[in-house]
């Protein structure tokens, strides 16, 4: 049985059409059996076989191994699993002879639909290839089947597949049979896809099929296990010299001069010369290790003038003054002067002051990238996020029409969305040292850690002060709430899409949005100004919002003597819920009942509870903690998650998992501090991530949904921070509203 | 710069390098064997973790001069042991039948430390898994996953 798709799988919400994915068919299935597909490098694993390209992701090998072809890069998030179990699932394919690969740098094939370029970001990867994949698999099977019932001399409709197997009658093949003729054929203009009920891999749990090993297992398992996996950093070429750079010791400032005559006496040392805008010394060496000894014997020169030369203390300070002068309303402007007047005169008043601190993302990866140069133009070599900004950002810099330059993306060690800069970062510091060398010569550009941490692009520090006002019966009667911290988008090419009015959508998401009935919530806002660069930080506003908002839910709840689960269901069940309300009411019951809130909690443990919508996926957590003295341990995290149809569920639980610990490492002990403008943290010691003995138990509950597929990224990262907040509230009676949690005087262990 | 004979999984390779060079470097720039990772370069993070005669080893930390004819094991030559060595194997299957791994940059470390402990203790317990993995980091946070994983090694090997 096939069907149209319904409201359900047309996305409404994404922007994604049908038209998006035949668009795409139509300019590279026009060119179906183009052999190797277009770009270089691409399906250069299998270089014994022939592929035949279906459709701009979906290739298939003489020998029916099935290529998707992945325009989402790898960091870890599980793209390259997700996208192949979109193809295999219409494809009826063996998940055996499934494998991927990553697309070159296409906008016109590889546009990720929901951000207009391509890109990997805001947890889109599976919300906007849902449809598009599946159209891919389904067209390819298509053309598969009327290949076989050609041969057999059949109607197409006698032929099912099932594991990769053909089957009419007593007729059998593979795919491998077929190949050749099901790529010579014309794509069908609207591919029929199967109903959810006849799903075989979409939504199998690994977890539970993993005795046998039968599940959509990971398929990048293999490669990160063995070390053969490529990351960027493992790209070596003939003649490739590495390239590292001397920084400025603070945010702002301009390189005057440097002398690098105690580098010139050192082996492999190769060169050093300014970059063209200033902002450090580019070294050059044979071998890693020789340009970081060379660096270190660089003296650099510097003007302040423009520099960032505040301390931390000194930048809360004019994050609260900024906070008070509330300049951009956000929400219920023209009322403040009302909801200010309703939280004074009110019977009771919540006032409390949120701070957070910049945070480094320190993706295990140092960042690095390889450029080399080709017959027409250049090859970059990187994790690629976001190709769309990365090729034109190279190209501008090196002269170069944008078809000069091809991107290989590799695997990528970690982003949390470091990677992904609005000004393409460390690809233009490579492509200036590329063209410094001469542009003849391969160069590998090095962050080590230490440049890492103290390198800036940090989630900004943030503070939010908040009033509430509460009525002699417990109701909310005013919330004046005011927020400032820098802007990402402002100045960036995001600036026409995601600021509004003036206001930055990620500086106030989470607050803005909340989907407590609040009708009387006044929301301002002031971009604070700095030189410190910052940058989207897993959940990017929601790292500050949720913990904002789930902390001071919980103070209504204590102020009102109510219990803080049923608190939240009151405010998300007004007479008429909206259907997002109703899901975040469905997800807060199926955490309170697999964590069995309410339940007594034995002395000296405590549990926390917090519930946060980002990125179109609900999530509910209740966070247990034993505590002795000031001494905290993390016990166990019970989480539910509604992210509409759950793909692969295994993945999801491991995104979950992820995202708490990545949670705890910045709630916890995280912060980049500065000195009269200099980093106070160089390196893992001082910045130190979560480790393993850390790390709690985590219960994950999928609560089924057949909405369209929403994001996991990053959504298990805004509920940790409040929902430990709260547990140590419960625990201790003491609320903690500065992150990280050791600045309050608490140490894990 | 000295000349240097290294054993590396079981082979002898030459090198012309400064002996104070870190074995990581080595390794991953002279020799060209990159399952090896650069995470930190303090000996913070373990991703370069690497066996010396048998025993878990930070290549970041390690000049090359001071390896000496101890033999040297990576990822590489773990992995390619698979069928001799059960440890090895029994590791690298588990964290392939557990999912462990997300981004991948610190699973050879994390293998290796793993491998490590299981030589020396075949049936570790939480608090052993703690003492012989917090010293590798994962920004991933795969923890859990590890935890399983050694456990189900254990698990095997036992059997």
């Amino acid at each position: 049985m096939t069907h149209q798709p319904t409201d359900t799988e047309t996305l409404s919400a994404t922007g994604l059409s049908r038209r998006g994915f035949l668009k795409g068919a139509a300019t590279a299935g026009a060119a179906a059996l183009t052999l190797g597909i277009t770009a270089r490098g691409v399906l250069a694993a299998a270089p014994a076989v022939r592929d035949a390209a279906f459709n701009p992701f979906v290739s298939i090998g003489s020998d029916g191994t099935v290529t998707v072809i992945a325009k989402h890069f790898e960091m870890g998030q599980g793209t390259t699993t997700g996208l192949t179990t979109l193809v295999a699932e219409e494809l009826d394919a063996d998940w055996a002879q499934m494998k991927s690969a990553f697309a070159p740098a296409d906008n016109s094939r590889y546009a990720n639909s929901l951000l207009g370029a391509q890109g990997t970001g805001g947890s889109t990867a599976i919300a906007n290839s849902y449809l598009q994949y599946r159209q891919a698999g389904a067209a390819a099977r298509d053309m598969l089947v009327r290949a076989a019932a050609a041969r057999w001399k059949v109607r197409p409709e006698a032929i099912t597949i099932r594991d990769g197997i053909l089957t009419a009658g007593k007729k059998r093949g593979t795919f491998a049979d077929f190949v050749k003729d099901a790529a010579a054929l014309t794509p069908p203009q609207t591919p029929a896809l199967k109903t959810p009920d006849q799903f075989r891999l979409i939504g199998v749990d690994h977890a539970a099929a993993r005795k046998g090993h039968t599940g959509p297992g990971r398929k990048d398992g293999t490669g990160k296990t063995d070390g053969s996996a490529r990351f960027a950093m493992d790209v070596h070429l003939p003649g490739m010299v590495y390239a590292v750079l001397v920084r400025p010791p603070q945010f702002g400032a301009t390189l005057t001069g440097f002398d690098d005559s105690a580098a010139k006496a050192l082996s492999g040392f190769v060169a050093a010369h300014a970059l063209p805008n200033k902002a450090g010394v580019a070294v050059f060496a044979r071998s890693t290790w020789q340009a970081f000894k060379a660096r270190d014997a660089i003296t650099a020169q510097w003007d302040l003038s423009k520099a960032e030369g505040r301390s931390s203390a000194d930048i809360t300070e004019a994050l609260r003054q900024a906070a008070a002068r509330a300049e951009l309303p956000v929400q219920n402007g023209p009322r403040r002067a009302d909801i200010t007047a309703a939280v004074s005169g009110a019977a009771r008043k919540i006032e409390a002051e949120f701070s957070v601190p910049f945070l480094a993302h320190a993706p295990m990866e140092p960042l690095n990238c390889v450029i080399e140069p080709t017959a027409t133009g250049v090859r970059v070599h990187d994790g690629c996020q976001f190709p769309a900004i990365t090729l034109p950002t190279v190209a501008a810099i090196l002269g170069l029409k944008p078809e000069q330059v091809e991107i290989t993306t590799l695997f990528a060690g970690g982003s949390f969305g470091r990677r992904a800069t609005p000004t393409s970062d460390y690809h233009a510091e490579a492509a200036m040292a590329f063209a410094l060398m001469g542009g003849k010569t391969p160069v590998k550009l090095v962050w080590s850690r230490e440049d890492d941490i103290k390198g800036g692009y940090y989630r900004s520090a943030a503070l939010h002060s908040a009033s509430i006002g509460l009525t002699a019966d417990g109701s909310i009667a005013g919330w004046d709430h005011r927020i400032a911290t820098k802007s990402i988008l402002k100045g960036s090419p995001f600036e026409a899409v995601m600021v509004h009015n003036g206001i930055d959508e990620t500086s106030v998401e989470g607050v803005k949005g909340s989907l407590y009935t609040l009708p009387d919530m006044a929301i301002a806002l002031t971009d604070f100004v700095t030189p410190v660069p910052v940058l989207w930080w897993r959940s990017v506003g929601h790292t500050h919002t949720a913990f904002v908002m789930e902390s001071l839910i919980d103070m209504v709840a204590a102020a009102t003597g109510k219990d803080p689960v049923e608190t939240r269901l009151a405010l998300l069940t007004p007479a008429a819920p909206t259907p997002q309300q109703a899901r975040m009411a469905a997800v807060v019951r199926a955490a309170r009942d697999l964590a069995g809130w309410g339940q007594p909690v034995a002395a000296g443990k405590a549990r926390g509870f917090a519930s946060h919508l980002s990125f179109n996926t609900y999530v509910a957590m209740v966070v247990d903690i034993t505590v002795d003295g000031t001494k905290v341990h993390v016990d166990h995290v019970h989480a539910a998650v509604d992210c509409g149809v759950a793909v692969n569920p295994d993945v999801i639980r491991a995104q979950i998992e992820g995202g708490v610990g990545y949670a705890l490492s910045a709630a916890l002990r995280g912060e980049i501090t500065l000195d009269k403008g200099q980093v106070a943290q160089s390196n893992f010691p001082d910045y130190e991530p979560l480790r393993l003995s850390e790390m709690p138990e985590i219960s994950v509950r999928i609560v089924a949904s057949a909405e369209a597929p929403s994001g996991i990224g990053e959504p298990g990262v805004p509920p940790v921070a409040p929902a430990l907040a709260n547990a140590l509230f419960a625990a201790t009676g003491k609320r903690v509203t500065t992150l990280p949690f050791s600045a309050a005087g608490f140490s894990f262990v | 710069m000295s000349r240097l004979t290294l054993s590396v999984n079981g082979k002898p390779q030459t090198v012309d390098v400064d002996p104070e060079t870190p074995l990581l470097w080595v390794l991953r720039d002279t020799l060209m064997m990159t399952g090896t990772k650069f995470g930190c370069g303090v000996a913070a993070c373990g991703a370069c973790t690497v066996h010396l005669d048998g025993v878990p080893a930070r290549a970041c930390q390690t000049p090359v001069g001071d390896v000496g004819t101890a033999a040297i094991t990576t990822i590489e030559g773990a992995a390619a042991s698979v069928r001799t060595d059960k440890v090895a194997a029994a590791v690298q299957s588990a964290w392939q039948d557990s999912d462990v791994v997300q981004c991948g940059y610190c699973q050879s470390g994390q293998i290796m430390a793993a491998i490590g402990l299981l030589r020396e203790t075949p049936k570790p317990t939480d608090a052993d898994i703690d003492a012989a993995l917090n010293g590798n980091l994962c920004r991933c946070a795969t923890y859990v996953r590890i935890r399983a994983a050694v456990h189900l090694a254990a698990t095997r090997l036992e059997a």
